[in-house]
């Protein structure tokens, strides 16, 4: 899909060793495929079916959503840093795009 | 033994339904701090000639996640649509070459507080005008382009996007312009009178029924300093003549057209009503 705009917060630096919480959005309809449109016709599902977060490569967190989620979902989560680096965030739609936004961090 | 349960079932459904108990829905005894710094006006002393003792956000009315979700403009998810409105400021659109910020220059600056003193008299054509006409009117007048349609995602994400930058602003409008206060006095008729076959008013629900449930719900005061407002209902921004519309509709009325003569003598006094509480736009509401 076009016009998809992922955000995420995440803390400029951190201690090492810190627990930080990182939050994230992205506007995406979350069509869940039950609804009729005006025609009477199944709206075709799409949705995003995977997020995942990696740091320096290495994966932190990842989930599968479903079609009950609701459109622009928010997904929060927390992770422990030890040394500086960047976050990948990556979110999979149905119809085959990704979604991608990095954010780096800083050892205070 | 099963009768005595029934029994226990029946008499907590008796002390449900006595009104004015803790299960009534707010206001609660809550403040509204966005993103940890800015101080937002909930609770505000009324107007003169105001009929209620305390103007009451509409914030106050809801649920604590709901709440919380307008606290931190990252989880608001109306900020998504302001957010659109900013790139809509900055795009050229139109004969002229120019987009608002042409004009307007930086919004942030331009637009303080702007938000805040709609609706406002228009001499030209003689009626009071809202932020959506504005832009319409600089759309058409100014750069040459197309007027938007009621309820265009542009024309709801730019018209967060303006009143956005009063965050915080106390609503306060200004009744001397031209003849705002005849069209304040139509708006004061409507809002008494009572509409479809429920053949309820605006203040049935709203003025004397606030803080009690309908459909499953609670009603606020009906404020309208938070709109465009995010719903999550329709997991989108919502603008104030949809919502009006809604209201009617709801009252099995037939409804005005948005921004016809009714919709805008109701936004002038409606505003009114909420005058002194913070501008919210995008609110949160359920």
């Amino acid at each position: 899909m076009d016009n998809i705009k992922p955000r995420v917060k995440v803390p400029k630096s951190a201690s090492a060793g810190e627990v930080i919480t990182i939050k994230t959005l992205i506007n995406h309809p979350m069509e869940s495929g039950l609804r009729k449109g005006k025609d009477g016709k199944l709206i075709p599902r799409q949705i995003i079916n995977k997020f995942t977060c990696e740091f320096n490569g290495k994966p932190v967190f990842s989930c599968e959503l479903e079609p009950a989620i609701s459109a622009n979902p928010y997904i929060e989560f927390s992770a422990k840093v030890n040394e500086a680096g960047t976050f990948k965030f990556s979110w999979l739609d149905d119809d085959g795009s990704v979604y991608e936004t990095e954010n780096k961090i800083a050892i205070k | 033994m099963r009768n005595q349960i029934i029994a226990k079932a029946a008499a907590v459904a008796m002390t449900a339904l006595v009104p004015g108990i803790a299960f009534a829905g707010g206001p609660v005894d809550d403040e509204l701090v966005i993103d940890g710094e800015i101080q937002m006006i909930t609770r505000a002393a009324p107007p003169e000639g105001h009929p209620l003792d305390e103007v009451l956000s509409g914030w106050l009315y809801r649920t604590e996640e709901t709440r919380l979700l307008e606290t931190d403009t990252f989880e608001n998810p109306g900020m998504l649509e302001v957010q659109d409105g900013a790139d809509l400021w900055n795009t050229v659109d139109g004969s002229a070459g120019k987009s608002c910020a042409s004009c307007h220059g930086d919004a942030e600056e331009s637009m303080a507080g702007v938000g805040a003193s709609f609706p406002k008299w228009d001499e030209a054509s003689n009626r009071p005008i809202n932020v959506e006409l504005q832009i319409n009117k600089c759309r058409t007048e100014e750069m040459g382009a197309e007027a938007y349609k009621f309820d265009a995602p542009e024309q709801k994400a730019l018209t967060a996007y303006v009143k956005h930058q009063s965050l915080g602003t106390p609503v306060a409008i200004d009744l001397a312009e031209g003849h705002m206060q005849s069209w304040w006095e139509k708006g004061n008729e409507l809002y008494y009178t009572r509409t479809g076959q429920l053949n309820l008013s605006c203040a049935s629900c709203h003025e004397q029924n606030n803080g009690n449930y309908i459909r499953a719900d609670h009603l606020s005061q009906g404020n309208v300093n938070g709109f465009p407002t995010y719903r999550l209902k329709q997991a989108s921004l919502v603008s104030l003549h949809n919502r009006f519309r809604g209201c009617i509709r709801d009252t099995r009325a037939e409804f005005p057209a948005a921004f016809s003569d009714e919709l805008m003598a109701l936004e002038v006094y409606v505003t009114w009503r909420g005058t002194g509480l913070s501008v919210e736009t995008p609110a949160v509401r359920q």
